[in-house]
């Protein structure tokens, strides 16, 4: 038979199958939910897109918090008791059905009366009339048709969040002057001493100043403050040299128009303003599908239930004490570390080490925050608050507050104090030089000089290449939080890399046999047995098993914690822990799995974590230029398999914590190390965010990763070599790109020096040389990333 | 030429309007999503045909 597809969410049909009006569906959720699209019309759903859909989550009992009124208050961005508007994070946003969707909710629930979809930030505004509908039942909603909005701690500090644009005014308010300054100040380029033009000229020449104003006032003015602290750090950074520009452009165009000695250098001035601003935005373009800021509070639900004198009542997590009761119900995660009270806990720590593994826990074991039940209900025992358990106490760590910018002198800033002292000497000198010729020019030169020499093409180069290149990353799934961070990918001497979930990839994993050789029917039987086990194990070594010829067992019986016993006609199998088995063995740093067949030990099954492709070799590439260090969480279990695998000056370091993770970069940083982290987990945020460069590896760039860098998709992370090239790379493109801006210097300042700069050459210079950076580091960039390729 | 006034004063009472425009537009959010509209303009009346015609296309299954 061949495999049908899901109509519905378009997975392969492995357990079940439903057919239910000629089409088939993966499970009873996925067929709930065309039901629910067909009886409201909107199975179009399915013809934007092919099998568009997500498997509706078990979500009962999840939401209960939701009806709290001070929850609501902080979710909704407006509720005047009539009318509540919320904007809910959907991570399943992949396509245009969903648009569609979602922005027919009003069809499903007729009290919703409006919803926007934003497809870039993954989120849907709802509008809804609170009298009729809660914000419980919009979420239980979105959860029956598939789309389970995410709520997080994350998402209850703001109810509204203020958005960032005064760099768009300030384009457009420059852009604007820009344009009109252009046409009025053209009359004079050529034609001076026409009857008309000099009848006009003066209106022309104020009205340019009036356009000018806001431009020097408004869209300019970051330019003074930055030179300002700039200078009061003693620093000369690139603004300094702008500033200087700016200022004397326009005080020596007012004072030309108004002593009528001629038409100034507004258009130059508005132009160049214009162009900065263009740089800046370009650099400012960031990814808003990625969140780089992510702490602990992304991963954690706002509430859970706390059983207080025998009632479930949803509490707050920072309202938890020591000593509260918690539910956990199943795909909840556990906010704080405590004692399991009752229950069968599978704790999936993937958010936390990387590690998809889940791990099983008895009463009476400790729990510790981060992880996620996996089967069931448990109940627990709160022993700590929020913020003092283990996994968030990283956060107290004094380089989350930390900018990492801070410190860091960029490469145009290294440049422009040189840059700086030069234009200024220049100045000077020329200004002595005609002070004695003609003394009636030397004004007239020194302003020329600073006007020409404004590093407007120095300052577009770095921008406009690195954000060409992270647009180029971008495409190649290499996500770069900001530009500063690529020039700083171009130092870094030392790669660290996490172990699991790192350089071993989440889902597969293989497994080796040790042992006297299992018969023909014995195979049969233990391919069987597992098949009736959800255990993780059981499913990972049944996936790795051979196909065989599906019987049906006459007994089975699981033992929690320790194994599996099945029988077929006269053989009889078990499968688990060696106690269970009665093999004598040693533990093992390994995770095995045991069988005997008719109460005879037969041998056990070796799991390795399986690496990605690819690892061997990138480590190979990466030798030769920087140092390597595996820094892992886990124990030495996979020693002697990392030293096959990679080269042996690899520094191979096991049983890290968090904070020693961190501390060891702290030190080698100390030694003059540029280290670039490579982790996943949330047990990695600390070392992330202390080396100079954190890159996360993540599966699905749409989940979670911790705060970092950089995100890099998992299936490039054998490209990063040449990441780290192109980065270098880039470093070159801009060294040319200020010898091509100095070069433009050179012939302004010819012109400026002897006394000849005429508006006209400076309208002309001006532009002409930001143009032509902006087009030699496209044209740079886009080489550079065709390589990547 | 006294018309000259005139037309420069209209040139750029129409460009101030085209501004107003923009910095209205900007602060209506339009700037901040650029690429749910696209996709939503392209969407009309899919509810209506649907109701006269409430097949759908079958996936074909590999």
């Amino acid at each position: 038979m061949s495999k049908a597809s899901c109509f519905h969410c378009g997975d392969i049909c492995i357990s079940e199958l439903i057919t239910y009006n000629d089409k088939s569906f993966c499970c009873n959720g996925c067929k709930t939910v065309f039901e629910i699209f067909q009886e409201n019309d909107l199975t179009c759903y399915y013809d934007l897109q092919n099998a568009p859909g997500a498997v509706p989550k078990e979500i009962a009992g999840k939401y209960d918090f939701l009806s709290q009124e001070n929850i609501i208050e902080k979710l909704t961005e407006f509720n005047d008791g009539n009318i509540q508007i919320v904007t809910l994070y959907i991570p399943h946003i992949h396509c245009s059905s969903c648009i569609w969707i979602l922005e027919n909710l009003t069809k499903l629930n007729p009290n919703i009366s409006s919803s926007q979809v934003n497809f870039g930030k993954k989120n849907v505004r709802v509008t809804y009339n609170s009298k009729q509908a809660s914000l419980k039942e919009v979420v239980l909603l979105l959860s029956s048709i598939g789309y389970e909005p995410y709520i997080s701690l994350d998402d209850f500090k703001t109810g509204n969040q203020h958005i960032n644009r005064t760099l768009i005014y300030k384009l457009g308010i420059a852009g604007f002057a820009f344009g009109n300054v252009m046409f009025l100040s053209f009359p004079e380029y050529f034609e001076v001493g026409e009857f008309w033009l000099e009848k006009y000229k003066h209106l022309f020449r104020w009205l340019m100043f009036f356009f000018s104003l806001p431009v020097v006032f408004y869209a300019g003015q970051d330019y003074f403050i930055s030179a300002y602290k700039g200078l009061r750090s003693k620093l000369l950074n690139i603004d300094v040299p702008i500033a200087l520009g700016l200022a004397v452009l326009f005080i020596r165009s007012t004072v030309e128009i108004i002593f009528d000695l001629g038409s100034g250098f507004f258009d130059s001035l508005t132009g160049l303003v214009f162009f900065l601003l263009l740089g800046k935005f370009f650099q400012q373009k960031t990814y808003s599908f990625l969140s780089f800021e992510r702490d602990y509070k992304s991963y954690f639900p706002i509430a859970v239930t706390k059983i207080f004198e025998g009632k479930e009542t949803p509490i707050q997590v920072y309202d938890i004490k020591k000593g509260d009761r918690l539910l956990i119900r199943n795909e909840e995660l556990i906010p704080v570390d405590g004692i399991l009270i009752n229950g069968k806990a599978r704790i999936d720590y993937s958010f936390v080490t990387g590690e998809s593994e889940t791990v099983s826990k008895q009463s009476g074991d400790k729990l510790f925050a981060g992880g996620k039940q996996t089967s069931g209900v448990i109940e627990m025992e709160a022993l700590k608050s929020v913020e003092q358990s283990y996994l968030t106490q990283l956060w107290s760590n004094d380089v989350f507050s930390k900018n990492k910018d801070d410190g860091f002198t960029t490469l145009t800033n290294a440049i422009s104090k040189r840059f700086t002292i030069a234009v200024l000497s220049i100045a000077i000198l020329a200004t002595s030089y005609w002070l004695v010729v003609d003394s009636s020019k030397a004004m007239n030169v020194f302003t020329a000089v600073l006007i020409i020499a404004c590093p407007c093409a120095i300052a577009l180069s770095a921008p406009f290449t690195y954000g060409n290149l992270l647009r180029i990353f971008g495409k190649l799934k290499f996500y770069v939080k900001n530009a500063s961070i690529m020039e700083q990918l171009a130092s870094i001497n030392t790669v660290i890399f996490d172990k699991t979930g790192t350089i071993t990839s989440n889902q597969k994993s293989t497994a080796s046999y040790e042992g006297k050789a299992l018969t023909g029917s014995e195979e049969t039987l233990l391919k069987n047995t597992l098949r009736g086990s959800n255990h993780p194990l059981s499913r990972t070594l049944y996936d790795i098993l051979d196909e065989q010829d599906i019987i049906s067992l006459n007994h089975f019986e699981e033992h929690l914690g320790q194994g599996i016993e099945a029988s077929y006609e006269q053989n009889s199998i078990k499968i688990g822990s060696a106690s269970f088995v009665g093999a004598n063995e040693t533990a093992l740093l390994n995770t095995a799995v045991h069988i005997s067949a008719n109460s005879q030990y037969k041998g056990k099954f070796t799991f390795y974590n399986s690496y990605r492709k690819g690892i061997s070799k990138l480590f190979n590439k990466l030798k030769k230029n920087y140092d390597l260090v595996i820094l892992s969480g886990d124990n030495e279990g996979e020693l002697e398999n990392l030293k096959k695998l990679l080269p042996s000056k690899t520094k191979l370091i096991f049983n890290q914590k968090p904070d020693d993770k961190l501390e060891y970069i702290k030190y080698h940083q100390s030694e003059g190390a540029k280290v670039l982290m490579v982790g996943d987990g949330l047990n990695d945020a600390g070392a992330l965010a202390q080396s100079n460069v954190g890159i996360a590896i993540s599966e699905n760039v749409n989940v979670f990763s911790p705060a970092c860098d950089a995100i890099l998709d998992a299936s490039k992370i054998n490209q990063l070599v040449k990441f780290l090239k192109a980065s270098k790379n880039a470093i070159k493109i801009i060294k040319w790109s200020f010898v091509l801006s100095f070069i433009y210097n050179i012939v302004g300042l010819y012109f400026a020096v002897t006394g000849q700069l005429a508006p006209v050459v400076a309208a002309i210079l001006m532009p002409l040389s930001s143009i032509s950076i902006v087009v030699f580091t496209t044209i740079a960039t886009n080489i550079i990333g065709r390589k990547l390729e | 030429m006294g018309v000259i006034y005139i037309l420069l004063s209209i040139s750029i009472v129409v460009a101030i309007i085209f501004f107003i425009a923009f910095i209205y537009a900007v602060k209506n959010g339009q700037y901040d999503d650029s690429y749910t509209p696209s996709v939503r303009m392209l969407f009309e009346d899919e509810i209506i045909k649907d109701q006269k015609n409430p097949t759908v296309k079958t996936k074909k299954t590999n």
